[in-house]
């Protein structure tokens, strides 16, 4: 991926100047961006007024009511838009200048990065597209642009936070405009929404933010992408209402995340808390911890019009009206998909790890305990081999390694703690005895959050990984066998890891060249082979991947491949709970999900099939039933 | 041999070897001759304007080769017993080199770069010149019979690489000049309209048929120079389409000799339901079938009154709503046409030396008015130019209806002179690009045509495509990107673009120009415009035909040709 620069990025701290000057002067100084492409920005109701106008929706009207009342389109319009204004940006500024301070050590913010993105705003309509790991995302980044004069960005948020009474005005006010969750088939509603979101994307006066992966991740692993927004940017390109977009990835990252518990607590099948401003209020204690430093690197912007040279062929409209609703062609879908996963990958380059991300790695491959010494001399070890892979690791270089590693390590102490020179996790506290059950789920939640983190940094080992394992399936060591094994790995975990659809090729070369930079392996043209020195560096990474493996099973002879539920795991086998892969319950919905696996991949990677039949159980009774009915559920900005 | 225009024409540059742009000893900018209204006229703000524009410096000079160098031109490859047949035939024939060289080319950059630069590439073996439209039978069944590549040539305006002579034809290449086909055979007074002889140039078929009280109304912007053999030829487009129609509805009659045959039509009924339209085989067949000799077409009587007129729009948004709405009432006037911010100010870079303080005064007090009271920005403003005919008060009452509508687009009436001067330029244009070649600048113009709905995101996609495309091409300052909307249609409009830039610095500035307009044309064809809506399509555009007319549509027109001319003596390798 040419776009991402491998130069190391300067980060300045913005809370810096928080501390030392005045939240009230900073949030009533002198605000005025240059407005994006030189368009002045409509006003709200110009804006909405342009979009019930326009012919596309017309059409939709007529088609779906059978006449040409706008009057619903008006309403889900007036519940949808932002209304944004410079006061209430103002007053959120002041109101997050306390509570950032409070939060967090440091914002850490790559300037080279805001000023790219400055020079975006000015030639294109620019998408900014960050990844999603807490409520405070989208905050941030708006707080980010308004402290560096930048637009403040039209934000897509989910309509459970219009619901908190104040805070949804406060928000709809700052830029954000509201999705219903379950649209399904509403034809209107869609209508209403693209159009929405295309007529902002054609003015161009501000950045259009959304989260392309959809919802929350609470496994801090990136998710695979939804298109559905996606299509509703690409459009005006598409169609040639724009020159172009600039796609800006932008990767938010948490030394801890604010609501790391109530993730666990998700992923364990307690309920989300409905976001209510009550709620809110409660949940004020978060402000009394220590969250570290986050990050929030602003990558290159990925010109839309350079994506699609050659992969798209723009005149499909040519023979059409271009408001004529209609779904959008096989190619654009393939090719908004390959977008989309393209950013999540910039995503996930971007992001800079904390220390704590690779030691959380390594804690769980010893649950029941282990000396900081050596687990210490581990992280540095694996330290080493990120920095090989390209990682991007925020570790001071002014103090002693050790240092480093334990202050890290003290932010989680709700996860692990250090007693005695040995290294443990939290369990959660409650009356004794207990039985076998309640003990996995008290040590669940630490190992979830510890996982949570592992997860974070996990995108920098995965294709070296898979190359790794494939290695260890394949008999000899032909490249061609093991990239064939590659391959399944990819579609096996094609829902699991984000890959970009149709580069295969690069995703091996990219595992191939990542284990040659180990030094763990040497390639010659046909040949792939282990080095003998660097065995353990293979043998560590196809460890990475044994939990995720593990969690597909194989039933029958019919090769389907089934999901083990979470419950499964925990209820049946707490020995092997070993790591918990808490992503499944995201696909244990009614109904079962199988992951997309050709058939002949059974002849193709006999291995890999017959390696994971560690259940004791018969395939019948691992139904696919999640703990508390569907997880996607929501969360806020989507 | 003959009376050519060739004399009094320049042989490497555009139009008449007396008029030409030049900056003078004081850097003013000047138009030399007699011939137009500019001529003689010092133009103050030319000089600031093009070394804005394009950061070019007047003591850069690349001037031209002055002389044709003769003995660069490769000799005639001859047919003798051809030649002999001819001349048995009475048929003027030369193998003059300055006469073939001069019928070598067109006016496309890479022609006109070539030719400053005293390169010579193919050029036609021999000139004839038939003098009526039994000559051509003559000519056309002598080259049948010897295998001679036969290349019909009118006016020789041609921006498409049309007159190009293959480099791959061996045959000998004979190029057929019709000038001296070029009188008026008749007029039909009971019926409106005339028989002409298909080489007639444009201006002199105006000037006659005027004498006459009458007028074709057909005025493309080369018509100084242009034929109505290239005419139909090419499916030309006049300015005033309007009122009287471009070529296709022009015409009522042709005549055309091919290698199987003449092809003409039995009577002169205004319309024919008698399966597809033949006519439309020989319209835009671009010299591939065969030399139209003859033309019938109709004439209105001259126009009582004529009226310029323009409108400044606060942008260009706007002014092509206007556009749009005047096409929806139909009620266009002879020509309306919207230039961009860019080319507005290309034409006050044109504006003469005033001659007097109280006119200074008055122009000065206009941009007040418009800038400063009416809020336009100088930097977005665009102006439409308008022109009106017909009866004194129809004209009158039309131009009301267009500016009432102009109004509701924010449009101010903004004087008759700014629009005459809008129309003045666009027979000067050509002229100022050999100006721009002495200093480092090239350029060209293209256009399209569009449905409404798309006609602003393809003119900003277009422009920007140009700016980036140059600036990935090393071309050092920002390119002459402008457009402008010059016809309008029930269904979409015309587009015409002007792209030159400064190309100091550059190996190879012809190549980059080259790729640049090709993405400029790609560029088009992904918004949703066409080929060409008059220009043609002949060599340069001919890898786009396929994707334009489908392959179904390409078979037809090959099946045609391969029954009208299976030997390929009109082998100028055209359209197909």
């Amino acid at each position: 991926m040419q776009e991402f620069s491998m130069t190391k990025p300067s980060f300045v701290d913005i809370l810096e100047e928080r501390r030392r000057g005045s939240d009230i002067s900073h949030a009533l100084r002198a605000f005025s961006p240059p407005p994006g492409c030189g368009a002045p920005p409509p006003s709200p109701s110009a804006l909405n007024k342009m979009v019930l106008e326009s012919q596309h929706l017309r059409y939709v009207v007529l088609e779906v009511r059978g006449h040409s009342e706008g009057g619903e389109a008006a309403a889900l319009l007036d519940e949808m838009s932002q209304n944004l204004q410079v006061t209430f940006i103002r007053l959120l500024g002041f109101a997050l200048s306390k509570i950032f301070t409070r939060l967090f050590r440091r914002i850490q913010v790559n300037e080279d990065g805001l000023a790219r993105l400055q020079q975006a705003t000015q030639e294109h309509p620019v998408i900014l597209m960050p990844n999603h790991r807490s409520y405070v995302d989208f905050l941030v980044l708006s707080y980010i642009m308004f402290t560096y004069d930048l637009s403040i960005p039209v934000i897509a948020a989910g309509i459970p936070l219009m619901g908190m009474s104040l805070i949804g005005e406060i928000f709809r006010r700052s830029g954000a405009f509201f999705i219903r969750r379950a649209i399904g088939s509403d034809k209107l509603y869609w209508a209403v929404l693209s159009e929405y979101v295309r007529t902002i994307v054609r003015t161009g006066f501000a950045p259009v933010e959304f989260y392309v992966e959809g919802l929350r991740s609470r496994t801090l692993k990136s998710l695979t992408p939804k298109m559905g927004m996606m299509h509703m940017v690409l459009e005006p390109f598409l169609k040639g209402e724009v020159y172009d977009l600039s796609l800006v990835p932008v990767s938010i990252s948490y030394d801890r995340v604010l609501e790391e518990s109530l993730l666990a607590h998700e992923l364990l099948g307690v309920p989300k808390p409905r976001e209510t401003t009550r709620g809110l209020l409660k949940a004020r204690r978060v402000l009394e911890q220590d969250y570290g430093s986050m990050h929030v690197y602003f990558g290159n912007p990925v010109s839309v019009r350079e994506l699609a040279k050659g992969r798209i062929g723009r005149g499909q409209y040519n023979l059409v009206p271009r408001d004529l609703p209609g779904r959008p062609s096989e190619e654009s879908q393939a090719f908004a998909s390959a977008a989309a996963h393209r950013v999540v990958r910039l995503q996930e380059r971007g992001t800079v790890l904390s220390p704590w991300s690779l030691t959380a790695l390594l804690v769980l491959q010893r649950p029941d305990g282990t000396r900081w010494d050596l687990l210490a001399r581990d992280t540095l070890w694996l330290r080493g081999i990120a920095l090989q892979l390209g990682a991007r690791l925020d570790w001071p270089a002014d103090l002693p390694d050790l240092e480093v590693m334990s202050s890290s390590m003290a932010l989680h102490r709700s996860v692990v703690r250090c007693e005695e020179g040995c290294v443990w996790l939290v369990e959660e506290a409650g009356p004794e005895p207990v039985t076998q059950e309640e003990g996995v789920f008290r040590r669940a939640s630490a190992v979830l959050m510890c996982a949570s983190y592992r997860n974070q940094a996990l995108h920098v080992f995965t294709r070296p990984a898979m190359v790794a394992v494939a290695m260890g399936t394949v008999p000899g060591h032909s490249q061609e066998d093991i990239y064939r094994h590659f391959c399944f790995l990819r579609d096996l975990f094609a829902n699991e890891f984000v890959f970009v659809p149709g580069c295969g090729p690069q995703d091996f070369e990219e595992g191939c060249s990542g284990l040659q930079q180990c030094g763990a392996v040497s390639a010659t043209d046909h040949e792939l082979k282990p080095t003998e020195e660097e065995r353990d560096t293979i043998v560590f990474l196809s460890a990475i991947l044994e939990p995720f493996i593990e969690t597909y099973q194989v039933t029958g002879d019919n090769c389907t491949l089934l999901y083990f539920s979470l419950r499964n795991c925990l209820s049946f086998f707490p020995s092997h709970f070993r790591e918990i892969f808490p992503n499944s319950t995201r696909y244990t919905l009614p109904g079962g999900y199988l992951p997309p696996t050709p058939t002949c991949c059974k002849l193709q990677c006999p291995n890999i099939y017959f390696r994971q039949s560690h259940c004791r159980i018969h395939p019948g009774s691992c139904s696919p039933t999640p703990l508390c009915g569907p997880q996607v559920a929501t969360s806020s900005p989507i | 041999v003959c009376v050519c225009v060739q004399d009094i024409m320049k042989w490497n540059g555009w139009g008449y070897s007396d008029s030409r742009f030049l900056f003078n000893k004081k850097g003013q900018g000047e138009f030399t001759g007699k011939r137009y209204r500019l001529s003689g006229m010092i133009l103050p703000s030319l000089k600031d304007w093009f070394e804005a524009t394009f950061g070019t410096s007047l003591q850069h000079k690349t001037p031209a080769t002055p002389t044709l160098n003769v003995s660069a031109v490769p000799p005639p490859n001859l047919v003798e017993p051809f030649v002999e047949e001819l001349k048995v035939a009475g048929v003027a024939a030369s193998h003059d080199p300055e006469g073939r060289v001069f019928r070598s080319h067109g006016h496309c950059l890479h022609e006109i770069f070539a030719l400053r630069e005293g390169r010579i590439g193919r050029v036609p073996d021999l000139v004839v010149w038939p003098n009526c439209h039994n000559d051509v039978v003559k000519i056309v069944e002598l080259a049948c019979k010897y295998n001679v590549c036969l290349m019909p040539y009118g006016g020789g305006t041609s921006v498409s690489s049309a007159l190009e002579c293959p480099l791959e034809e061996t045959r000998s290449v004979v190029s057929l000049d019709t000038s001296q086909m070029n009188r008026i055979l008749w007029i039909d007074e009971k019926n409106l309209t005339v028989h002409v002889e298909a080489g007639i140039i444009g201006q002199d078929l105006e000037r006659q048929l005027n004498e006459s009280g009458y007028c074709t109304g057909h005025e493309p912007d080369s018509m100084e120079f242009s034929s109505l053999g290239g005419w139909v030829a090419t499916r030309a487009s006049g300015m005033k389409k309007n009122i009287y129609g471009n070529i296709e509805d022009l015409v009522v009659h042709i005549k055309m000799v091919t290698p199987r045959g003449v092809i003409e039509k039995s009577c002169q009924g205004p319309r024919m339901s008698t399966g597809p339209d033949i006519h439309h085989f020989i319209m835009g067949s671009e010299g591939t079938l065969g030399v139209v000799t003859e033309v019938t077409m109709k004439i209105r009587p001259l126009p009582e009154y004529q009226k310029y007129g323009s409108i400044v729009f606060p942008n260009f948004q706007q002014g092509v709503s206007c556009l749009r709405e005047v096409a929806r009432q139909r009620c266009a006037p002879a020509s309306i046409r919207l230039m961009d911010n860019e080319q507005f100010q290309f034409g006050h870079a044109l504006k003469p030396q005033v001659s007097s303080i109280f006119t200074s005064f008055l122009d000065g007090l206009k941009k007040f008015y418009i800038t400063k009271f009416k809020g336009f920005e100088p930097h977005h403003l665009c102006v439409a130019t308008l022109l009106f005919e017909g009866d004194r008060e129809k004209v009158l009452q039309h131009e009301k209806q267009v500016y009432d509508i102009a109004a509701k687009f924010g449009g101010l009436a903004a004087g008759e002179d700014n629009g005459q001067r809008g129309y003045m330029l666009t027979f000067v244009i050509a002229y100022l690009r050999d100006l721009g070649m002495d200093y480092y600048v090239i350029g060209e113009s293209f256009e399209t045509s569009v449905p409404w709905d798309r006609v602003l995101d393809l003119c900003r996609n277009v422009k920007e495509r140009i700016v980036r495309e140059c600036k990935e091409r090393g071309v050092q300052f920002p390119p002459f990107s402008t457009c402008r909307v010059t016809q309008t249609y029930d269904a979409g409009a015309c587009v015409y673009f002007y792209f030159a830039f400064n190309y100091r610095g550059l190996a190879d500035p012809l190549h980059v120009y080259e790729r640049v307009e090709h993405e400029a044309r790609e560029e088009i064809l992904a918004n949703g415009g066409s080929l060409s809506h008059h220009h043609g399509v002949g060599k340069l555009r001919k890898e786009w035909m396929r994707e334009a007319v489908s392959t179904v549509g390409l078979g037809m027109l090959q099946s045609v040709k391969e029954y009208v001319d299976p030997n390929n003596i009109f082998g100028n390798r055209n359209l197909l």
